[in-house]
């Protein structure tokens, strides 16, 4: 083969166009209180949200960087070159009618509006840093399900939203969390009445245009007792030379025997930064599953976390990170057993070529009157050459003496004789690694719903193109 | 049992002089192998004999290295040939020991590979009476086609998944590398059964083992002894009632006879 980078040839990113800035209003470069007071007053928000975002910037300001996940990346991030808020447009469209072209087009070369006529409950649509286009079907809302951009979730339920906002993921959590914080712009707001079902997904689908861009979307999913729901997200970004910073703050909170799955389908261009932090508190019986899956970005910092803080609690984290050339995937899981019978599994699966380098990161903590509690982490990583790196960092503080560990970890490299024996069969070289890929990817890939499956599989392919030769 | 061998044809498999190693070790020392079609030729020996290393080394395993001599498939020049157009090309290797692959399930990996051998995709109705009655010919429960391939199997599972590809692919030639091993008396006859209505079907084979007793099920036109690195006598199927009684040890070439390099190489 051609000593060519892969990514020129056609696994190179699907999603890397950019539109043309027609933003109506932008904050200059740089986060300092006037660009904060000035993103809130856009928003007209209450005086408490104020605070709380002048609190966060100090508490950002103070904040050391992350001496974990990659130092060099970090300190290289640059944040007066950043825009922290970009307005693309004037108001909101409840359809896509209403969505200025030039984004409407965008979100139809996505395919968002196609997945939304065929499977799902509702959309959000958020551009830059704003919500351009928000639907949800009369049946669900009928139901009395809450389905916002946060914005709006914070004008219309003011007090839902002052009672849990940042209860979860306190604005002092992490550097990256306080940013969020002060800077937050967008996102989902998303209530479940008691006893509802709603029965196919939600989705939100987040999308980067301009460079230089901060994108800080806050989502906070609330499941009342004995709820259910299935939360999807998708994200892109054009490809630029300069980065991208994506720092959203996720919480989740399931109340007694509720149950929250938040699917992740996350595919940054290789310019995007992406510090998310995601976690979720479970009550008494419910269930918390996070699927994620971490392809695109140049890095990925993200570790959901489920706190189980009511027995028969359960969480599950199941991820899969995909590495490339120059990519760091520093992903992994955290789960505080803070109940009695508790259970949590964390399955994380990762692939790294062509010099990529993945990292499982995770912890689990078991509290000493968290009796009964059961664990089983998994880690598993495929290497598809010798220039690519993995690195597994799992942490145990297990402090009750009859909770059942379990922990596994492998490491494997695409056999030789695997690959030969899938030749042997009439297989090209590279249809044997894709399948080996696939299949390694497979128990993520099955608890994905259909369509998103078939994506996936779909983003994989494209991602291994050109890996063989 | 076995189908008729075409006397005098046209060879399907010519071996000549094959030397070929691993990790600078050289493993096959001359081998020299004829197989014309419909034949059924048994390569019995020792463990570490080289046989398995034979058979791996025609199907084009990259961990061996050919270091001299010459192979002719059909007419072409094996050597020449990669993995995947040695299969497509009608070459089959049944393994000893199939490695894993989780996560992929049998059914889809029997279809990709059907598609890749054949050259054109089987609908998936016929895919499927075809899959089914493969199964039932081996004793093979349907459930078995979600399992993941080769993933804890168990040795007579392998084999028999082994003996199916065997039968759906329908190649020229197949390369058995001590299929037997590893088999309770039923799952033997069960294999067996498999490989000799393939050989019916008119595929040629090369069976290698150490144990006589599936040449009970399968009967070999040419027995081949294999003793360090190659062949060092061929009979008829007698032969190998007479290793079975008889053993190796009479069979061993006299000291300094094997020759130290590649002739020619």
């Amino acid at each position: 083969m051609e000593a060519r980078n892969p990514h020129d040839l056609v696994g190179e990113y699907r999603y890397g166009f950019a539109d043309e800035d027609c933003s109506v209003f932008q904050t200059r470069r740089g986060l300092d209180e006037d660009v904060v007071r000035q993103i809130s007053a856009i928003k007209g928000e209450p005086d408490w949200m104020l605070q709380f975002r002048l609190d966060a910037l100090r508490m950002f300001r103070e904040r050391p960087m992350p001496r974990w996940g990659n130092r060099e990346i970090l300190d290289g991030i640059d944040f007066d070159r950043i825009v922290y808020y970009v307005r693309p447009a004037d108001r909101q469209g409840t359809t896509w009618e209403e969505v200025p072209q030039g984004i409407k087009d965008t979100f139809e070369r996505l395919g968002i509006p196609e997945a939304e006529r065929k499977f799902l409950a509702g959309v959000s649509a958020q551009y830059e840093s704003e919500v351009v286009y928000h639907s949800i079907q009369d049946e669900i809302e009928k139901q009395g399900v809450v389905f916002l951009d946060m914005d709006s979730g914070l004008r219309e339920h003011p007090d839902l939203v002052r009672r849990y906002f940042g209860t979860v993921i306190p604005p002092n959590d992490n550097k990256f969390a306080s940013l969020n914080s002060a800077a937050w712009s967008g996102g989902t707001f998303l209530y479940v009445p008691k006893g509802v079902h709603v029965k196919i997904p939600l989705q939100a689908y987040f999308r980067i245009n301009r460079r230089d861009m901060g994108q800080f979307e806050r989502t906070l999913i609330l499941a009342d007792e004995g709820s259910s729901v299935h939360y999807i997200e998708g994200c892109t970004a054009p490809s630029y030379s300069t980065d991208s910073l994506h720092a959203a703050v996720v919480e989740l909170i399931a109340m007694k025997g509720a149950r929250i799955r938040y699917t992740t389908i996350q595919n940054w261009s290789r310019n995007v930064l992406n510090l998310v932090t995601k976690r979720a508190v479970a009550h008494e019986d419910a269930t918390v599953e996070w699927v994620d899956g971490n392809l695109g970005s140049r890095l990925t910092m993200k570790y959901p976390a489920i706190h189980l803080v009511g027995p028969r609690a359960r969480g599950e984290v199941l991820s899969i990170a995909f590495a490339g050339a120059g990519q760091h995937q520093d992903a992994g899981a955290k789960v505080i057993h803070a109940a009695p019978d508790t259970t949590s599994t964390i399955t994380s699966k990762s692939i790294s070529r062509d010099g990529g380098r993945a990292s499982y990161r995770g912890l689990v903590k078991v509290h000493p009157d968290a009796h009964g509690a059961k664990v089983s982490v998994k880690c598993d990583a495929l290497l598809l050459d010798e220039a690519s790196r993995s690195d597994t960092y799992p942490t145990m503080e297990i402090a009750c003496e009859d909770a059942s560990i379990g922990h596994e970890a492998t490491v494997s490299k695409v056999g030789d004789d695997q690959v030969f024996y899938l030749r042997s069969r009439g297989l090209t070289e590279e249809e044997a690694t894709l399948t080996i890929v696939n299949g390694f990817i497979e128990p993520f890939v099955k608890e994905l719903p259909m369509e998103y499956a078939v994506e996936l599989n779909r983003l994989i392919r494209l991602e291994m193109s050109g890996s063989v030769g | 049992m076995s189908g008729e061998a075409a006397e005098g044809a046209a060879p399907i498999l010519e071996v000549r002089d094959l030397w070929a190693g691993t990790g600078g070790k050289t493993i096959l020392k001359g081998v020299d192998l004829v197989v014309r079609p419909g034949e059924v030729h048994a390569i019995m020996g020792r463990n570490g004999s080289g046989k398995s290393t034979l058979t791996h080394v025609l199907m084009g395993h990259p961990a061996y290295e050919v270091q001299g001599g010459e192979v002719r498939f059909l007419g072409r020049n094996l050597l020449e040939m990669d993995v995947t157009q040695r299969a497509r090309a009608g070459l089959f290797l049944a393994f000893q020991y199939p490695v894993a692959v989780p996560g992929v399930p049998v059914s889809s990996f029997l279809r990709t590979a059907l598609r890749s051998v054949k050259g054109r995709d089987v609908p998936a109705r016929e895919f499927r009476r075809t899959l089914q009655a493969a199964f039932a010919d081996l004793g093979i429960p349907d459930a078995f086609a979600s399992r993941y391939l080769n993933d804890g199997f168990s040795g007579g599972e392998k084999k028999r998944l082994e003996v199916l590809q065997l039968r759906l692919l329908e190649p020229t030639l197949a390369l058995l590398d001590e299929t037997d091993s590893g088999l309770d008396i039923d799952a033997l006859k069960t294999v067996s059964g498999g490989i000799a209505r393939s050989i019916e079907a008119g595929v040629s084979v090369v069976l290698v083992t150490h144990y006589q007793r599936i040449l009970q099920y399968v009967t070999p036109h040419v027995v081949h002894v294999f003793l360090d690195g190659r062949i060092v006598r061929t009979g008829g199927a007698e032969l190998a009632r007479e290793l079975e009684s008889r053993g190796y040890d009479w069979l061993d070439a006299p000291p300094g006879t094997a020759a130290s390099g590649p002739a020619g190489a």
